[in-house]
């Protein structure tokens, strides 16, 4: 134990009542929560509207199709529209391994992206309809990097994957048995809109460090 | 236990400065306003957001009373990621913890995403001391530290800075890009992004603060709207976070109050842009993510304010809404404090950690408005701490003899009603008097701190107590 270690805690020590721990420890198995807000309680259709709003109002754009057989079509699309070369960087996701991209002539590298990648797809791992957030959680199939390095963020999400609080996210990856210590994502991360910034004369411009521009593409079940 | 530049001995310098500065308070006037009124309509788009901002009071309260046994679980559970967690009694050991890290990595190059416990142990100038470069990644910290300056806003660093005083900076720095002929925005944005892309992807070190600090999962928490604390973290082959002990929250569900919060208060967003949790290194399989993570768990006089009248102050999430409320601050700026922290929590804060002997005019930089602790989303009672320290301030005897006298004077007198009577009404009589003609006095003895650039306005003639006797009434 470092000298340190020791003095801080003995000071903290001083104030603090002793044989108190139970609680605390409590505290940290029972996962009890806080007041929910009442927009955070939809359901069904209304998390899936409540989510876009949301994502909507942060600038990111959001589209709906019927299966993930439809992505690739979609991503063509809004590539096209906005002028963009076809050429993406996709994340080795199953669900995004088995389409189909040659025949909406896209080529598509299956990799973790570079710097000079324009445009990154991946899949994310739920949304909260409350902020309109995206919780993208690392792993093999899952580079944190493609958040952030693309000019252009394409992130695929399944419609039973909204949630309605970030609470019901912490449920979730506790159920998938990835929310202790050691089998945690290294990176989990809540995405609400594109990199912004104020910096500047409090004038709000986009695209700082990371994307300028958030597509979510929303899967309906099959 | 220090704080890095304190220069708060020359408030007032700095203050006159400030207000002498047309440039400086033209750029300063952007701030009123804009974050008040959308922290006024994030607030009001959140009906719960007075019970949340009880919950999250509680919760704060809660873990400074268990403050031992939840810095120790998590350390446990950043172990069982497979970080490491150093603990600093003061500024010194936690630069020493910080630069050894980099040394055993070899590093030449660190990037920074914005940490006010840097500012606090002017880690910069150690590591560059030391021939490690250091680059601030946030925007606003970069501006700022291109001029060699200080941040002068928790969360918007450079708001004493205009674009055409940032373009300047960047034609000086950049100079391996081409002068810029105009400041538009656009142009300045994208030299920043494509000078910094360069500095993420060639840095050893990553350093992030942390807004919170997650005592179940052992993650550290960062909220940023740029992204750039995430490129700091992900690209680098060692991660390493500084933080304050108090930023520990019980659970993930503890953090989510305070999200909910934080944004809201700082930026009147629901949330920022990103916010990330990490957790120890990247994991076998990962394509991304540094190979190693260390927390540093920073002291810096935070278990002596624990011990002391001023704890609440330990319940600050750094969202810098007192500094946006503060007329003081939106008048002299950031800077005048000579603290890395300004405004009424800085006020506060600063002679908190770093004692009265250098900071004694911190807590008198308050007009005691309340306006501070009306819009504090933890409810610190900062005038009250502000009346606490100037009260301090007083019993040390440190105060200037002629306040001490004139005090004295005025006490003897307030506590004889038979003396106090006749010289208030004396006084207010000859007073009307000298400025019955304009109605205001534009000169007086011993006020020419006041008359130099406002009127007096000049009494009724009557004191209250004389008129209510004399059978007046509203």
């Amino acid at each position: 134990m470092s000298d340190a270690r020791r003095f801080i805690l003995s000071r903290i020590r001083e104030t603090t009542a002793p044989g108190r721990e139970g609680v605390a420890t409590a505290r940290l198995s029972q996962h009890g929560r806080n007041l929910q807000p009442g927009c955070a309680r939809s359901s069904g259709s209304d998390l899936i509207d409540l989510f876009t709003r949301k994502a909507e109002a942060v600038q990111a754009s959001v589209a709906r199709v019927s299966g993930l057989e439809d992505v690739p079509s979609e991503v063509s699309r809004y590539l096209r529209g906005r002028n963009l070369p076809a050429h993406v960087a996709v994340a080795p996701h199953g669900d995004l391994e088995t389409m189909d991209w040659t025949a909406m002539a896209i080529t598509a590298e299956q990799r973790k992206p570079v710097d000079s990648d324009g445009c990154g797809v991946n899949r994310a791992f739920c949304a909260v309809a409350e902020t309109g957030t995206l919780i993208m959680a690392s792993g093999p199939d899952s580079p944190s990097t493609m958040n952030f390095l693309p000019e252009t963020h394409i992130a695929v999400l399944k419609e039973s994957d909204i949630v309605g609080a970030a609470e019901d996210v912490w449920d979730r990856l506790r159920a998938s048995g990835r929310a202790s210590a050691g089998s945690l994502p290294r990176t989990v991360n809540m995405i609400t809109g594109v990199s912004r910034t104020g910096d500047i004369e409090q004038i709000i411009q986009t695209g700082v460090h990371g994307p300028r521009h958030l597509h979510i593409v929303l899967v309906k079940e099959t | 236990m220090t704080l890095h530049r304190l220069t708060s001995e020359r408030f007032r310098e700095g203050a006159d400065e400030a207000l002498a500065d047309a440039e400086l308070q033209a750029n300063l006037a952007r701030l009123r306003g804009n974050f008040l009124a959308r922290r006024a309509r994030a607030r009001d788009s959140l009906p719960e957001f007075d019970e949340l901002v009880d919950e999250a009071v509680g919760i704060k309260n809660h873990v400074l009373e268990h403050l031992d046994t939840y810095l120790v679980a998590f350390e446990e559970a950043v172990e069982a990621s497979g970080g490491t967690v150093h603990w600093a009694r003061d500024d010194a050991e936690a630069r020493r913890i910080v630069l050894n890290i980099c040394r055993d990595a070899g590093a030449s190059t660190v990037t920074k995403g914005k940490t006010m416990v840097s500012e606090e142990i002017g880690l910069n100038a150690w590591l560059e001391q030391a021939g490690i470069e250091a680059v601030e990644t946030d925007l606003g910290e970069y501006i700022v530290q291109l001029a060699g300056e200080t941040p002068s806003h928790i969360i918007a660093p450079a708001i004493h800075k205009n674009r055409r005083q940032i373009s300047a900076l960047f034609n000086h720095h950049h100079t391996n890009l081409e002068d810029r002929e105009s400041d538009d925005l656009d142009g300045l944005l994208a030299d920043a992004r494509q000078m910094l892309r360069g500095r993420f992807l060639a840095a050893d070190v990553g350093i992030t603060g942390a807004n919170f600090l997650v005592a179940e999962t052992g993650q550290t928490v960062i909220v940023t709207n740029e992204g750039n604390g995430d490129l700091t973290q992900l690209l680098c082959g060692v991660h390493v976070v500084l933080a304050g002990i108090e930023k520990i929250v019980p659970t993930l569900e503890d953090a989510s109050t305070l999200l909910r919060l934080l944004a809201r208060s700082a930026t009147g967003q629901d949330m920022t842009s990103y916010t990330t949790f990490s957790a120890g290194p990247r994991r076998g399989e990962d394509h991304d993510g540094p190979e190693a993570f260390h927390v540093v768990l920073v002291d810096n006089g935070r278990t002596g304010l624990l011990a002391g009248p001023n704890r609440d102050l330990l319940r600050c999430i750094r969202c810098g809404c007192c500094l946006n409320a503060c007329p003081v601050y939106a008048k002299v700026g950031g800077h005048a404090y000579g603290s890395p922290y300004s405004g009424p929590v800085g006020a506060a804060l600063t002679p908190s950690l770093a004692g009265l002997a250098r900071t004694s005019h911190l807590p008198n930089a308050s007009s005691l408005c309340g306006r501070c602790e009306e819009v504090c989303p933890m409810r610190i009672p900062l005038p009250g701490i502000l009346r606490r320290l100037r009260d301090e301030e007083a019993q040390r005897g440190a105060s200037p003899p002629v306040m001490r006298t004139g005090l004295q004077l005025w006490s003897v007198i307030a506590a004889r009603p038979w003396l106090y009577h006749p010289l208030t009404s004396l006084t207010t009589r000859l007073l009307a008097l000298m400025g019955r003609r304009r109605g205001h006095l534009p000169h007086l003895p011993f006020t020419g701190a006041w008359t130099r650039t406002r009127d007096l306005a000049s009494p009724a003639g009557a004191t209250f107590q004389s008129r209510w006797k004399a059978g007046e009434r509203p």
